[in-house]
């Protein structure tokens, strides 16, 4: 029968263009891809990335390949013929197997990624009060840094140490809790290379995790449009070994004694003046 | 075409005559006035001490520049003529369906209010198609600023009001691109119904669209607005008067969509012929009722949540800013409850063309008809449960986060649907790889990419980084230019010589598509991975090593350009130069549209149309089992 | 054919008001170079001329050493690699500061500035402080202290006077990085009348924003 035979070509086809595809894209180009293995949550996200893109080929090149199939082996050149087609008006088979191989995928997909999020919070933004703590942070203290957004600058404030810097510097090997707030508009805290994206809204404290791994440099970007300089507000973070750190917030502690006496008391939050446009 | 007759001879009128009444013209005029009454006879009386302040430091007077576009605004529509019915009626004169419908076939007609479904498209064409390409032109300007990080050619300023008029006009003018054009011209003839359920209202959802657009492109008289299309708050608030001008536009869009919804509704539920059953219903028909669904539950949330903002600029209330009580979450909360089901606003008539056209260029019935409802149905209904992936890293209600990306990843479901019905139309058709088929296969293609690049967005570890970013922006392009735009250019080359009774040149359709596409997915494939290598969205700079992906776009977003100057000489060869009628039937189509002669008579039917129990009656049946088959019959 | 001609006028105009609008850049001013180093003079005005088409907005502008010839440009062209004298005469009455560390001067040779050439200081009082001049790619910011807000000759349109209005002049000293383009702003919400201090003059290039380009 024709059927039968078209359908094997098409089955055939795309297992010959599959199994190589997915074995290039899941050992090798996913593992590559961003945002690299800077954090345990930045790692994560290459992992579920590379589960994702696992999923995401063979069902994309089924829907090519049977599409470029038909186009080559149904096309009917003249188009005065007037020939039809058969007259198929369905068929409850294939539907019911469509139907339970994509809600399959679905569900798999839904529950595998919410149980990675539950695990460590993959960098992203929780809220104040987060759900996702990653098993780490709930020993040891995690290092806390307050991201301070504001028109277009990011600022960080390390209760800690009682200082607030320009300069992103986190230690190695730690937890850091990030607590991004905005003095202003909505921006996005996103650290690249950390795989860490938390929004900025005035008067939230949003939370999120990130284990450091080894030593690295960190390009910071605002994530969401915040005005003239949006485009203009990043800068460069570090991680660096632990001693190198503590020297760090030595030196600064002292550096920046002037701006940091005047520094409000640490809040979760803040409002300063003015904030409405009667000035 | 006895009403063509009727209306044949009427005396001659001078241009200067004919300018006078309820027009256009009278319109503008109208409309400036208002303008001027509202924004100095009213608004900038009104005295108060935070408006004083505020008109002294600033020197601006959001009251007076709100008051003037409403003002403005409603002289325009009594100029058109939109206040005479309602006035007739009070002074006791009887009701009437139809205004100006049968005044002949002049150019008059495009130009005024008209109750005529068919003119109504063919304005919603010409007027959605202007502001399609001025929308196209600012992203040229995008694309030309971001060919170098450090040389700025327009300046951060001008560079944030063109990402912000391509966008609004993209997503606001562009929501009513298949349904203004295709729906109002389309499914009074699919459903055998001559007219839409409301005639007037068909019409002023068209001029309102037009006022907002003008409206629009007035913020550069205030320096342009910094918010691109989301206008998020409270940097909405900071903005200059140019913010205003984009909550009068958003405002009026809603307006419009919201009132195009309930007529295309109020149509298809209660005006389908006799024997037009829902299950004989063409699956555009479909299409439109789940889209009108959306329209109709959505858009007036736009209309309040920008009702909220235009208060927290002029009467100083504080709905949005959080150190006086309100919340910039709200703000986002409200958007994107209509900001989701708008985006199937734009996709949902982009499934519905697809399916409509392939029977007839597969030579097939439709496969799997109530499949295709359900898909349809299925994606209007689960759209309104998904909102706050756009704000999974905001650590708003941040427990929800697994609800959603369910929710999220379920709409696949409902989209497979589609894809199978596709697939299985396709299945051993007989393919005529004409124009408006090639951009059909286009769609299916690009949106199988838009699709997939939405589940990775959709899985909260991997939204973290490609969240806000340029993968973000490529992948809604995939889904919206490369479903919307592309369906939009299949109904036009599909539909378009009927409505406009021109045949378009087939050879230079297809130079069209082929370039569209390849320059399309030269341009939009790479920004997936600029957004995977660190570029947010909206960024007048960037770093230089991402120089060399970032010009190959810009030169590829040109040659979109140039395949859009192809399409555009194509129309204007056709329509102006060459004017050869098109046939009837061009496509062999089995819908009743194309049942009709070729310009479609003023009241489209001599008699009411009788209808096939399948709406999509191609192909040749199976032949019964053991017997032999027809020669060439069945591939 | 009136018509054709009328839309075409009509269209023309407004594609050339857009092309203008488009093509709107804030002028340039160069430092000056003698024997005593590369310097750049800018002024602070509580509202720019009454010619200007916001002349309500606070705004800067290029000045001489003497304090005059004033050009509202907001894009400064350097030498790369050079020790920058800055000196900014200050009309502007203070409007504090609303993240305070910038109270703090930071990114400047020794990491002070001098108003009215006095003492070098590190950082001053929030409510004195009437504009910060940053530029945030480079580290550099610097709090500028704004005249007294009862001064009885405060000057209240650009142009001002050095010897007629009350002025406050701030000097300091920055090394330049490598060639490139680089965007200064203001941190104070000094945009009087928008929420946060933020609107208006705050986010229009050529007002409290703009570039500096090293050459």
């Amino acid at each position: 029968m024709a059927q039968t035979r078209h359908f094997r070509n098409v089955v055939m086809l795309w297992l010959i263009v599959t199994v190589p595809f997915e074995a290039l894209m899941i050992f090798v180009l996913a593992p590559g891809m961003p945002p690299g293995n800077g954090s345990v949550q930045a790692a994560g996200q290459v992992t579920d990335n590379t589960v994702l893109f696992g999923l995401a080929t063979p069902v994309t090149t089924a829907v090519l390949v049977f599409l470029g199939y038909c186009l080559y082996a149904f096309r009917e050149r003249d188009h005065s013929s007037a020939l039809e087609g058969p007259a198929i008006r369905g068929d409850a088979g294939v539907q019911f197997w469509w139907l339970l191989t994509t809600t399959t995928l679905v569900l798999f997909l839904a529950a595998y990624g919410s149980i990675r999020l539950l695990q460590d919070g993959s960098g992203g933004g929780q809220g104040p009060n987060p759900i996702a703590v990653p098993a780490m942070a709930k020993g040891d203290a995690p290092l806390q840094v307050q991201v301070v957004a504001q028109q277009w600058q990011f600022d960080y404030r390390y209760p800690k140490y009682g200082f607030e810097t320009p300069d992103l510097m986190l230690p190695a090997n730690t937890m850091v809790e990030f607590h991004v707030t905005s003095l202003d508009v909505i921006h996005s805290f996103w650290a690249y290379q950390l795989g860490v994206k938390a929004d900025a809204n005035p008067g939230v404290d949003n939370i999120a995790y990130v284990h450091t791994l080894g030593p690295l440099t960190i390009n910071v970007r605002c994530a969401e449009l915040c005005g003239l300089w949006h485009g203009y507000m990043f800068d460069t973070g570090h991680v660096v070994p632990q001693a190198e750190f503590a020297t760090w917030a030595q030196q600064q502690q002292t550096l920046l004694a002037p701006g940091s006496k005047r520094l409000p008391k640490y809040s979760r939050t803040y409002f300063p003046s003015p904030v409405r446009r009667s000035g | 075409m006895s009403a063509i007759a009727i209306s044949a001879s009427r005396p001659t009128k001078s241009f200067w005559q004919r300018l006078g009444g309820f027009n256009m013209f009278t319109g503008i005029a109208l409309g400036i006035a208002g303008w001027f009454i509202g924004y100095y006879a009213i608004g900038e009386n009104i005295t108060g001490h935070t408006l004083t302040y505020y008109k002294a430091q600033a020197g601006e007077n959001d009251i007076a520049v709100c008051l003037g576009y409403v003002l403005g605004v409603v002289g325009f529509l009594v100029g058109m003529g939109f206040a005479n019915y309602p006035v007739r009626r009070m002074l006791g004169h009887p009701p009437s369906l139809t205004e100006h419908e049968s005044e002949g076939e002049g150019a008059a007609r495009y130009f005024r209010l008209c109750t005529d479904h068919k003119v109504v498209a063919v304005q919603y064409l010409i007027g959605i198609g202007t502001f399609f390409f001025v929308g196209g032109l600012n992203a040229m300007f995008i694309r030309t600023e971001l060919l170098s990080p450090n040389t700025h050619v327009f300046g951060p300023n001008q560079y944030l009001t063109l990402v912000g008029m391509h966008g609004s006009m993209m997503m606001g003018m562009m929501t009513s691109g298949i349904l203004g054009p295709f729906a109002n011209w389309v499914v009074p003839l699919m459903i055998g119904s001559r007219r839409m359920a409301f005639p007037r209202i068909e019409a002023l959802t068209f001029w309102l669209l037009m006022a907002a657009g003008v409206i629009l492109v007035t913020t550069i008289f205030w320096g342009g607005f910094q918010t691109g299309w989301t206008g998020y708050q409270p940097l909405g608030d900071e903005g200059t008067a140019g913010y205003d001008a984009y909550i009068g536009f958003f405002g009026l869009v809603g307006l419009s969509m919201t009132l195009l919804g309930l007529n295309l509704m109020a149509t298809i539920i209660t005006m389908r012929a006799p024997g037009m059953t829902w299950s004989r219903l063409p699956i555009f028909c479909w299409g439109v009722v789940a889209t009108a669904i959306l329209m109709v539950l959505a858009a007036p949330m736009l209309i309040a949540t920008l009702l909220m903002a235009g208060m927290d600029r002029t009467v100083q209330t504080g709905f949005y800013i959080a150190a006086i009580g309100g919340s910039a979450y709200l703000f986002q909360n409200l958007f994107w409850v209509f900001g989701h089901p708008e985006v199937y606003i734009l996709a949902l008539p982009g499934f519905a063309i697809v399916m409509e056209l392939l029977p007839v260029f597969t030579r097939k019935p439709l496969w799997g008809y109530r499949l295709a409802v359900a898909g349809l149905l299925g994606v209007a209904f689960l759209s309104f449960f998904v909102w706050q992936h756009h704000l999974f890293v905001s650590g708003i209600d941040a427990d929800l986060r697994p609800f959603y990306m369910l929710s999220t990843e379920m709409i696949s479901l409902p989209t497979g649907f589609t894809f199978l019905v596709v697939m299985g139309t396709l299945w051993r058709g007989r393919i005529r790889l004409t124009v408006p088929m090639l951009f059909c296969v286009g769609w299916i293609f690009n949106f199988l990419f838009g699709g997939i690049s939405g589940v990775f967005l959709s899985d909260v570890p991997s939204d973290v980084t490609t969240h806000g970013s340029f993968f973000s922006m490529a992948h809604f392009h995939y889904t919206i230019m490369g479903g919307l735009v592309f369906t939009f250019f299949a109904a036009v080359y599909y539909w378009g010589p009927k409505m406009l009774n021109v045949k378009f040149d087939e050879r230079l359709g297809k130079i069209h598509f082929w370039t569209l596409f390849v320059a399309f997915n030269s341009t939009f494939g790479p920004l997936f991975a600029l957004g995977f290598l660190g570029m947010p969205r909206r960024v007048v700079t960037y770093p230089l090593g991402l120089q060399g992906l970032n010009d190959w776009v810009s030169i590829s977003a040109y040659c979109i350009g140039l395949s859009m100057l192809v399409f555009l000489y194509n129309v204007v060869k056709s329509t102006v130069f060459t004017r050869e009628p098109a046939e009837d039937n061009p496509w062999q189509a089995k819908s009743i549209e194309f049942s009709l002669p070729t310009p479609v008579p003023v009241h489209d039917f001599e008699r009411l149309p009788t209808f096939d129990p399948d709406p999509y009656p191609y192909g040749v049946e199976p032949a019964p089992i053991g017997a032999p088959v027809p020669a060439g019959g069945v591939a | 054919m009136g018509v054709a001609t009328a839309t075409a006028i009509v269209c023309a105009a407004i594609g050339l008001y857009i092309g203008l609008y488009l093509a709107n850049v804030p002028g340039s001013a160069a430092a000056v170079t003698s024997s005593q180093g590369t310097s750049l003079y800018l002024a602070t005005v509580p509202a720019a001329a009454l010619s200007d088409p916001h002349n309500t907005w606070v705004s800067y502008y290029a000045v001489n050493s003497s304090g005059g010839d004033w050009r509202h440009d907001t894009t400064y062209v350097l030498p790369a690699h050079t020790l920058v004298h800055v000196t900014i005469f200050q009309y502007d009455s203070p409007s504090g500061i609303r993240n305070q560390f910038l109270s703090q001067a930071q990114g400047t040779t020794g990491g002070t500035f001098q108003v009215n050439g006095a003492a070098p200081e590190q950082a001053i009082a929030s409510a004195n402080t009437s504009h910060i001049f940053a530029v945030p790619q480079l580290g550099l910011s610097v709090p500028l202290q704004g005249v007294s807000g009862t001064a009885k000759n405060a000057c209240a349109n650009a142009p001002c006077s050095p010897t007629a209005n009350a002025v406050e002049k701030v000097t300091f000293t920055f090394r330049t990085p490598g060639k490139g383009l680089y965007r200064w702003q203001c941190f104070v919400p000094c945009a009087a009348g928008y929420i946060d201090g933020f609107g208006g003059p705050m986010q229009t290039v050529g007002y409290m924003d703009g570039f500096l380009k090293v050459v």
